[in-house]
């Protein structure tokens, strides 16, 4: 039966209003780097890019929107949620995809997905109450560290890294494991030598999209980082994060020292957006591969 | 010296077992310390009485409703955005360089921090489309962060849906709008709701985008125009001013236990899905 006029016209509006939707989330990314780029980039013209990313001082009262430590500190906590995050998912989504039996896997898998679900001020909170007063007694320093932030970070990236792994593991052909079993080759040889090198791209992509996670996290940081304006030190040395200095100053702060705000938000947003694409292209090599 | 690989084969099973078990022992020492802290502090009258002199005593009640308000505009407002993006991607169109774009969009959204969809709400809907911290802000800051989830959730479902269904439904002339409202959609409806039960969790436990755009008023919110308070938020503010403790560990408990019940609902409906295809 062929359609008729009033019919195909439907048919076309519908599609014209699918596309309109589709469209709708480039238009957000679109107002989302516009907006804050237009308040972020007048202090880059009128401050001097050099003197705000390579910038000490942090002032913006007094005219000084140096962001070079929070910066640094910035990448320190990644990294350090990184060093406690990586071995640990990693050795997750092992255990996971090689040795867990299919109840196991049934039931761990979701469970260690619900770690996602709990919300960031949580780990914060908890954060303080315990491995705060731990670092501090033990350690010494403050205790809201760079070193508490790692552990509670490194702790919030495991479910992105073991899912990520995870599925990079199974997606290893079978053959190559029974090729490696029929040389003669123990579990672990196998695993080491063969699984994991051929999943290395997609374990790869966990560990930088778990860094886009770390280095986005904004409220357990505030909490547990101290929030010093210096570069720190030690791993006991108390530290301010990009997204921590938006937080803490954005509710009060107006003229130039909003502006100052979003000069952050940018730089924040071209270091997330360098990482995305960074975990893109090795997800994609793989599909490729 | 070469290790024997059979005693490196059980060192490595050791390890990973004992690494295994340690991070899902993390997630029970914080669930435990959660639960023995706050449950002694909750009753009904914590739940549905308002909250006294900043939350140092009373309930949560205004939370609640206020958490409850954002979560349910801000999923009203993805979900059709959401499901519609899936739509045209999968039913209306072929591989392309457009579908690349918009894929890269969503993936990009899906990357932000929501720290910097707190600034861009600020700055968009709080001051320059003079919304001021309201309900409405919060609304549409939020609908724009959990729009990526629900797209890449629902291409999942709808892909899932087998060809054959199509084919039977175009074979009786059914035009692909009607396909899709009338086989592809009831199908893929089960996986479609546990993205929505996802963005959900996500919606309930957020801070950093929610406290920018809607305020942290304490006051029960009549209209879109006021501002108003979530329980993740409320939580925030009892923990890092340090107005009451017990109050802080219960409500955590509320936020913590309403979150895994809506994510285990989301992992019951998905792995029905699951069994029902394989």
């Amino acid at each position: 039966m062929p359609m008729t006029d009033k019919a195909l016209f439907k048919e076309k509006f519908i599609k014209g209003i699918l596309v309109s939707f589709a469209l709708s989330s480039l238009f957000f990314l679109f107002l989302i780097f516009i907006f804050i780029f237009i308040e972020g980039l007048p202090l880059f013209h009128k401050i001097g890019l050099k003197n705000i990313i390579f910038g000490f001082k942090w002032a913006p009262t007094k005219g000084s929107f140096g962001i070079f430590p929070m910066i640094v500190s910035s990448f320190f906590v990644t990294f350090g949620a990184l060093i406690v995050g990586a071995p640990l998912g990693l050795s997750c989504a092992i255990y996971l995809s090689e040795y867990s039996g299919k109840k196991m896997k049934m039931f761990l898998k979701p469970a260690l997905e619900l770690l996602a679900g709990i919300p960031s001020v949580v780990y914060g909170f908890l954060g303080v109450i315990y491995i705060v007063p731990i670092v501090r007694d033990c350690l010494g320093g403050p205790g809201f560290s760079l070193l508490s932030a790692s552990i509670i970070l490194g702790i919030m990236i495991l479910p992105t890294i073991i899912s990520i792994s995870f599925d990079a593991l199974m997606g290893v052909p079978k053959t190559y494991r029974e090729g490696s079993y029929a040389m003669g080759a123990t579990k672990w040889q196998t695993i080491f030598r063969i699984v994991i090198p051929s999943a290395s791209s997609g374990i790869l992509a966990s560990f930088i999209l778990g860094m886009g996670r770390a280095i986005g996290e904004t409220m357990a940081v505030i909490m547990i980082a101290g929030n010093a304006l210096k570069i720190p030190t030690s791993i006991l040395d108390p530290l301010r994060t990009l997204t921590g200095n938006i937080a803490l100053e954005l509710a009060y702060a107006t003229g130039d020292h909003r502006l100052g705000l979003f000069s952050t938000g940018v730089v924040l947003l071209v270091i997330i957006m360098i990482l995305n694409y960074i975990a893109n292209f090795s997800i994609k090599r793989k599909i490729i591969k | 010296m070469r290790i024997n690989p059979r005693i490196t084969d059980k060192l490595a099973r050791i390890v990973l077992n004992t690494q295994a078990f340690f991070t899902v022992g993390i997630l029970v020492i914080i669930i435990l310390i959660i639960i023995l802290k706050g449950a002694p502090h909750i009753n009904l009258e914590f739940i549905l009485s308002a909250p006294e002199d900043m939350g140092r005593h009373g309930g949560i009640f205004f939370t609640i409703i206020g958490t409850v308000f954002l979560v349910f505009l801000s999923i009203l407002l993805a979900t059709p955005l959401g499901v519609g993006t899936a739509i045209f991607l999968t039913e209306y169109t072929k591989e392309s360089r457009f579908t690349k774009i918009i894929r890269f969009g969503v993936e990009s959204l899906a990357g932000i921090p929501s720290i910097l969809y707190g600034l861009f709400g600020f700055i968009f809907f709080v001051i320059k489309l003079r919304m001021g911290w309201s309900l409405l802000a919060g609304v549409l800051t939020m609908a724009i962060m959990i729009l990526p989830t629900i797209i890449r959730t629902s291409e999942e479902a709808i892909k899932a849906v087998p060809r054959n269904l199509r084919i039977v439904s175009y074979s009786l002339s059914a035009t692909k709008w009607e396909t899709v409202t009338r086989v592809v959609l009831p199908s893929a409806a089960p996986g479609i709701l546990t993205g929505i039960m996802l963005s959900i969790g996500r919606a309930v436990g957020e801070t950093a985008a929610i406290i920018f755009t809607m305020g942290s008023s304490l006051r029960l919110p009549m209209s879109l125009m006021d501002s108003g308070r979530t329980m993740a938020v409320h939580f925030y503010i009892l923990a890092r001013e340090g107005i009451s403790m017990e109050k802080a560990y219960a409500t955590a408990l509320i936020l913590v236990l309403s979150i895994l019940f809506i994510n285990i609902i989301a992992y019951y409906i998905m792995n029905r899905v699951i069994a029902k295809y394989s």
